[in-house]
């Protein structure tokens, strides 16, 4: 019986536990998802139907799952968290493997009102299965090299799979945002020395392999990274994202050009622009306030998480809440740095501002469990 | 696992200590961000203004022209002419539909526009269906006059641009239309193919494609060469100033003209045999004995590929498709008949090849024979007597063929079908191309579940029962025959100059004597005195012609149907009469060109089909309209007032309007 179980007591239930939500972080989130639906109603030219309704009622969705996952105690999310790892590995194999015969090759599975994508539910429940773990783990083993492997493999059994389908992003979310739970958790610093070492001369291979016959990742993969270095000497064909993306960011200047006058990103030649450059468009029509206020909401999201996992006690609700945080910061830290060129086009949407249903189902399930935690903390 | 509280109060230490660490480290990264965004917002956001704000870049695909189409002699088949036309652009029309539908309405006041014209328009532009800023066509082929009333009147059409452009058009019409084929906008279907084909080999598609109403080949050498007629998009940068109007281009870079082709086929002798062919259901295939090269491919009646190019009236498709004698098939390639009397080479050559006859053997012909109880009737009545090869050929004896077939077999038949080219695909650029039907005793197995039986045998001996053949195929028989080589047909004479490479035909392994065997029967057929293609025959000595004709039954007849002689061809409706087949080869002592004609429906082959075959091989060897002097004298005065009849196109300017490029 943990620490949490014996003051059980404690805990909230039924209805009252509408009062313990943490409804602040709830409104900043809708804040956040209104933005997005602002931008995606602009982008496509003042239309609603085309975009922004359809994330409305997903967001709607999401949210419904947020509630009814915060009611249940995390005590039960935690004896689920091996059930939902496993389930989200076999929902990954099954894309490996049937995804490339019946289905083409793709990464999602289709479930009639929306494609899920398996490695987005991947993200939520590594970090659950890490932090049921973490709790399971008696403190002082929590560095031995043994105990550190298991981990490890839990981390890169998916990544391998997200890898090959190609998804070099979400591959790269999964291992950073594991290794946010392990750190937390206490694992000791010279691993992450070492891997950090490792990892560079990694990189260094990777690079260096290119137009090898055993190069590491595919051409256009590569592309993306020669790009990322020098976008202009490509403009009209891989660099370009980067470019207009800029141009529009840039044009924006103080305060915007106004809702709905942004000209530059609506330009259609961003491919992705209301998916993964939707950052574009608020930086062109609200210009640098607007992205910026932005991102003080984003950092409010972290800051109320973080507060959230120092004043938990429960080490699994400490845990999730931290593993949570990292990966919302890791989405919106990797999406900002692309569209701003400070880092290669990889694909990872703007979390809760990009259109794409599997993404804002996932954060909203993992706030919910963050909000459960919150819920039934020891008091 | 139970935990002392003290334990957990020190984990839960660490883990704070921990996350409040990470959370430092996050902050550090927003800061960067914000650090960056103040950076490109604020610092450096003279320099992007001036990029953005008042003029706009934007990036225009320049579609490159699309490949010409030339006969073997360098006539123009397939160009591109100048084409005036009219793109709205939705983002620049108006915010609403409203705004939109104004701009049309002024439009249509300026150019001729129907009330449908305006409706697809406005469906075409409904950003749900293409998006804002891509520009829609609403209006093509305008002359001049109307081109420059739109120019002008642009202040009052916002977002309307007039563009000249190039469109596809065909100066030889009729002629090419199956060969050929025509281009047609990039349909939902195409995509889809494409997103397939895509996912299996990873290619990415041609954005090109994208580009609403681009024309790719739908059928024929448009469609089967289409990646080498394309060419590569260009692209150019353009700045745009806040109506969208194009200030500026700032860079461009070309693109890639398409590939020129050069085709195999003589247009002259196309067109010739195209209009010989007339209003018949009817194919005719010209070919080279010794290179494979198809001079003429016509399949009748045809049909006019601009059409499609336009954008067919849903009236005219339906006349075309609703035709019984079928004007959008490709007979050439894609009917099956069966060949009837023109399969007795094949017959008589495996037999000669079996060994089971010679020259000489001699089968006795009373005018049928019985086989299980079937009679099987040869088609002179009388009977023929005691023949040989030669007079079987010659005469077209049945009975003669029923026995030697009988002798050699089913299996070995099939196998010199095969080698003469029956029975299998033969590779060309063309749509639905018909494999025929070569059959054998597994075949009959596996496709029936039946053993083969005698009277298939004999049935096949004479090219009827399961046996079937495309006028290709029938070429390509004929052209084995004459040369003794395996060539194979070839329609690509080059690419961009360029020539393809002639598949150098292998002998075909047969003893030369028993080939001769089967040359001087064909030989016999045409101008020996009782040669059933007799009324055929070349007079010039230089030129004759070998042949063999071919009468196939479309049904069966009942007894009492042939007892009252409803059998004779004019009492029956046309889809009930015989095919007339005939395949040939000229000169007879150094053969240049092979022939193949099939008549749907036509009657008698040697009545119907064999002057056709003879015209068109004069037609390829003379250069130029067969000189009378080449037909017997008794028959110059028809051909005569044939030949005058025949719409044929002139050299000088009776064509369509020649194609600028």
């Amino acid at each position: 019986m943990s620490f949490l179980e014996y003051r059980l007591k404690l805990a909230p239930s039924g209805i009252a536990k509408v009062f313990y939500i943490n409804w602040a972080l709830i409104l900043v989130l809708t804040a956040i998802a209104a933005i997005g639906w602002l931008m995606l109603y602009s982008i496509a030219g003042g239309d609603m139907d085309t975009w922004a309704l359809p994330q409305i009622k997903r967001f709607g969705m999401g949210l419904g799952l947020l509630f009814f996952v915060a009611f249940i105690p995390i005590w039960f999310w935690r004896s689920m968290s091996g059930v939902s790892y496993l389930v989200a590995m076999l929902l990954l194999l099954v894309v490996h493997f049937f995804g490339t015969v019946g289905m083409g090759a793709q990464r999602w599975i289709d479930l009639g009102f929306m494609r899920l994508q398996p490695s987005e539910l991947m993200k939520v429940t590594l970090v659950m299965i890490l932090a049921a773990y973490y709790d399971w783990l008696d403190d002082k083993k929590v560095s031995r090299p043994l105990w550190v492997v298991i981990p490890v493999a839990l981390i890169l059994l998916p990544t391998y799979f997200v890898l090959k389908q190609p998804n070099l992003g979400t591959s790269m979310m999964l291992v950073l945002g594991g290794a946010g739970v392990m750190f937390a958790a206490g694992v000791s610093l010279w691993y992450f020395g070492a891997v950090a070492a490792l990892g560079g001369g990694g990189l260094a291979a990777v690079i260096m392999s290119e137009g090898t016959p055993w190069q590491v990742l595919h051409d256009y993969q590569y592309k993306r990274i020669h790009t990322f270095l020098d976008p202009s000497a490509d403009p009209l064909g891989t660099g370009y994202n980067i470019i207009q993306a800029k141009i529009a960011l840039g044009s924006g200047g103080w305060a915007g050009k106004g809702f709905m006058q942004g000209t530059q990103s609506r330009l259609n030649f961003l491919p992705e622009k209301h998916t993964d450059f939707i950052f574009t468009t608020l930086g062109e029509e609200f210009g640098f306030i607007g992205a910026i206020s932005l991102l003080a909401l984003y950092t409010l999201v972290l800051v109320f998480c973080i507060i959230a996992a120092i004043q938990n006690k429960d080490r699994f609700s400490q845990l999730l809440i931290i593993g949570v945080a990292m990966n919302f910061f890791l989405y919106l830290a990797v999406n900002l740095a692309m569209v701003m060129g400070m880092a290669p086009v990889v694909g990872v949407p703007l979390p809760l501002l990009s259109y794409g249903g599997s993404a804002t189902l996932v954060i909203l399930l993992a706030f919910g469990l963050v909000q459960s935690a919150i819920v039934h903390r020891p008091r | 696992m139970r935990r002392a509280p003290r334990d957990t109060e020190a984990t839960s230490r660490s883990v704070t200590r921990r996350a409040l660490f990470m959370g430092g480290c996050m902050a550090a990264m927003v800061a960067a961000l914000g650090a960056r965004m103040r950076f490109i917002g604020v610092e450096q956001a003279d320099e992007f203004r001036l990029l953005a704000e008042e003029n706009r870049v934007s990036i225009r695909l320049i579609p490159p022209a699309r490949g010409l189409i030339q006969d073997r002699n360098g006539k123009l088949i397939a160009g591109n002419e100048q084409n005036y036309r009219v793109v709205i652009t939705r983002e620049n029309a108006g915010k609403t539909d409203a705004e939109v539908e104004e701009v049309l309405n002024r439009l249509s006041h300026i150019i001729p526009m129907t009330a449908a014209d305006l409706a697809d328009a406005m469906k075409e532009l409904n950003p749900r269906v293409n998006s804002a800023f891509v520009p829609i066509t609403v209006a093509e082929r305008l002359d001049w006059d109307d081109f420059s009333k739109v120019a002008i009147n642009a202040p009052a059409l916002p977002g309307v641009t007039p563009e000249s452009g190039l469109s596809r058009l065909y100066p030889r019409d009729f002629d090419f239309a199956h060969i050929v084929g025509y281009v047609g906008p990039v349909s939902e279907k195409d995509l889809e193919e494409l997103r397939t084909k895509q996912q299996e080999t990873g290619e990415s598609i041609d954005p090109l494609l994208m580009i609403p109403k681009f024309q790719i080949g739908k059928i024929g050498v448009e469609k089967w060469m289409e990646d080498t007629l394309r060419g590569t998009a260009g692209t150019k940068r353009i700045e745009v100033n806040h109506v969208g109007r194009v200030m500026r281009e700032l860079d461009r870079a070309e693109g890639l003209k398409g590939k020129d082709l050069r085709l195999t086929i003589d247009a002259d002798v196309q067109n010739f045999v195209q209009a010989r062919l007339g209003e018949e259901s009817a194919a005719c295939v010209v070919m080279d004995v010794n290179n494979g090269d198809i001079i003429a491919a016509v399949s009748s009646p045809s049909f006019d590929p601009n059409l499609f190019v336009r954008g067919i009236s849903s009236a005219d498709y339906a006349a075309l498709t609703e035709h019984d004698h079928r004007p959008l098939a490709n007979k050439v390639v894609q009917g099956a008949y069966p060949p009837g009397s023109t399969f007795k080479m094949v017959t008589a050559l495996s037999a000669l090849e079996a060994g089971v006859i010679d020259e000489n053997t001699a089968v006795h012909c009373p005018g049928y024979i019985e086989m299980g109880g079937i009679r099987f009737n040869c088609w002179k009545r009388g009977g023929h007597g005691s023949v040989n090869l030669k007079r079987g050929l010659s005469e077209s004896c049945d009975v003669f063929f029923y026995d030697v077939g009988q002798r050699v077999g089913i299996d070995k038949m099939a196998e010199t079908g095969r080698s003469l080219g029956l029975g299998i695909r033969h590779d060309l650029p063309m749509s639905a191309i018909s494999e025929g039907k070569m059959p054998n005793k597994a075949w009959k197995q596996e496709r029936y579940g039946q053993a083969w039986v005698i009277g298939d045998t004999i049935n096949a001996s004479i090219g009827q029962g399961y046996v079937l053949a495309t006028p290709l195929q029938l070429a390509v028989m004929a052209s084995r025959i004459a040369s003794g080589k395996q060539v194979a047909p070839r329609i690509i004479h080059s690419v961009n100059d360029i020539e393809v490479p002639i598949a150098e035909g292998e002998g075909l392994g047969v003893d030369g004597s028993k080939l001769r065997a089967v040359q001087m029967g064909m030989y016999e057929v045409v101008n020996g005195p009782h040669g059933t293609g007799r009324g055929s025959r070349i007079a010039d000595d230089t030129m004759q012609m070998c042949g063999k004709s071919g009468t196939a039954q479309v049904r069966n007849f009942s007894d009492a149907e042939k007892r009252s002689g409803a059998t004779k061809n004019e009492a029956l409706p046309w889809r009930l009469r015989d095919h007339a087949l005939f395949v040939g080869f000229a000169p007879a002592n150094a053969p240049r060109y092979a022939v193949s004609v099939v008549v749907e429906h036509g009657g008698g082959g040697s009545a119907v089909a064999g002057p056709i075959a003879r015209d068109a091989l004069l037609r390829a060897l003379t250069g130029g309209i067969p000189p009378l002097t080449a037909y017997p004298a008794d028959q110059r005065g028809t051909i005569e007032s044939r030949m005058n009849d025949l719409r044929l196109r002139l050299p000088d300017g009776s064509q369509p309007a020649a194609s600028k490029v």
